[in-house]
């Protein structure tokens, strides 16, 4: 069996003035060579499942000029989302409103634009749609993400949209009051 | 009177045999793994919670480096390579790149595309431990020369009634215009589906999606 010698620690004495044979034991203890085989396998186990990459599907809409074919937006249960540079994030919900009295453009970041997505979620009917609009500045990580939190959040439907003008130029405004992330 | 001796067990056990095991497994999955092979243009892909590999059969993979270069590659598979064929030969033929029988065969063996269509007889002549990120990357910067669409036009009719899997694998901090034109190329096309490669990544909890997957109701695609 694997063990130890341990009989020098006084295990079974042969009697008074019986010299101890020298028996060595060639038995080795294997417990730590066993710790290590366990160590490494599950190494191994947790760095190949690991580096096996996903993918995340995206289906384009096809761009139809027709007016008719186009999916009709429901204004008040829309929400646009527009991705700046450094990591900021705007959304306005419904129509873009700014006014010298009311003003819906607010500036967010994406810790905080899953609450945004889940609260007005939770306020709309099935018609809720996100809108994203990338602008120019936002790197590809930035657009990953934000599809990636319409998945988290289990919204059914989103789009990909080309920027306006006018959202384009909201955003630059803003680009220095929002707090990167 | 003599007592009955009580046999004294030894509390240690013999651990050869899982030790052997325990080797056994571990010889196992080292030789099993298969190593990635270094990637000649470097990508960091962002995370996704999405759980779903990658597919590895009748791939079409674009990658977008960090400086916006855009590179096309196929599988690793035979029926991928004899793809890559088919598309570098319709194109040399619509496009009269002016590629030779040999060119073809360098640029099928090649691990990617990255250079622009009239580029492609000095790619074919290069060694392949040459072909790294210094490439020029297939030009898609603009509408007017985005040669993206021509490259996915080979691949539509190379697939003719099959459907490959189209593969978008770009870096975290590539700029959205490189994007949007490699999706302007899919789009004109009607190659309206394709999948971003990510990092899986667990879910939040308390989300949605996480909710969902403690009832156990299975993820849509």
């Amino acid at each position: 069996m694997a063990e130890m010698d341990t009989s020098s620690g006084g295990g079974h004495k042969k009697g008074p003035g019986v010299k101890k044979g020298k028996k060595m034991s060639t038995r080795v203890d294997l417990t730590p060579m066993v710790d290590l085989g366990f160590l490494l396998i599950t190494f191994f186990i947790f760095t190949t499942t690991m580096s096996s990459p996903t993918a995340l599907k995206l289906n384009l809409p096809a761009d139809t000029k027709d007016e008719k074919q186009q999916n009709k937006l429901n204004e008040n249960s829309a929400l646009t989302i527009m991705l700046g540079k450094d990591n900021n994030v705007f959304y306005y919900e419904g129509q873009l409103n700014v006014t010298a009295g009311s003003n819906n453009f607010k500036a967010s970041n994406f810790k905080d634009i899953r609450d945004v997505i889940m609260q007005k979620k939770a306020r709309t009917d099935t018609t809720f749609m996100v809108i994203i609009k990338p602008t120019d500045e936002s790197n590809y990580k930035n657009i990953v993400d934000i599809l990636d939190e319409m998945r988290i959040n289990l919204v059914g439907r989103y789009a990909l949209v080309e920027i306006s003008p006018d959202e384009d130029k909201l955003v630059k405004l803003s680009q220095g009051g929002a707090a990167p992330q | 009177m003599s007592r009955p001796k009580i046999a004294r067990k030894s509390t240690n056990i013999d651990m050869t045999a899982m030790c052997d095991v325990a080797f056994l497994l571990l010889s196992f999955f080292i030789l099993t793994t298969k190593f990635k092979p270094s990637e000649a243009v470097p990508v960091t892909t962002p995370n996704s919670v999405s759980a779903k590999i990658a597919p590895e059969k009748n791939v079409i993979l674009i990658t977008l480096n960090k400086d916006g270069k855009v590179f096309f590659s196929v599988g690793d598979s035979k029926e991928d390579k004899e793809k890559k064929e088919t598309i570098l030969r319709s194109l040399n033929g619509s496009k009269n790149i002016g590629l030779s029988e040999s060119d073809i065969q360098a640029l099928v063996k090649a691990p990617f595309i990255g250079v622009s269509l009239g580029q492609l007889p000095q790619q074919a002549k290069m060694n392949p431990d040459q072909m790294n990120a210094t490439l020029p990357g297939i030009p898609v910067q603009d509408t007017t020369n985005n040669q993206m669409v021509d490259w996915m036009h080979a691949v539509t009719e190379a697939y003719a009634g099959s459907k490959p899997n189209i593969l978008l694998k770009g870096d975290n901090v590539a700029k959205y215009p490189a994007f949007k034109n490699i999706i302007a190329a899919f789009k004109k096309n009607d190659l309206l589906k394709f999948q971003m490669v990510t990092n899986p990544e667990s879910v939040p909890t308390g989300t949605d999606l996480w909710k969902a997957n403690q009832k156990g109701e299975k993820q849509v695609d």
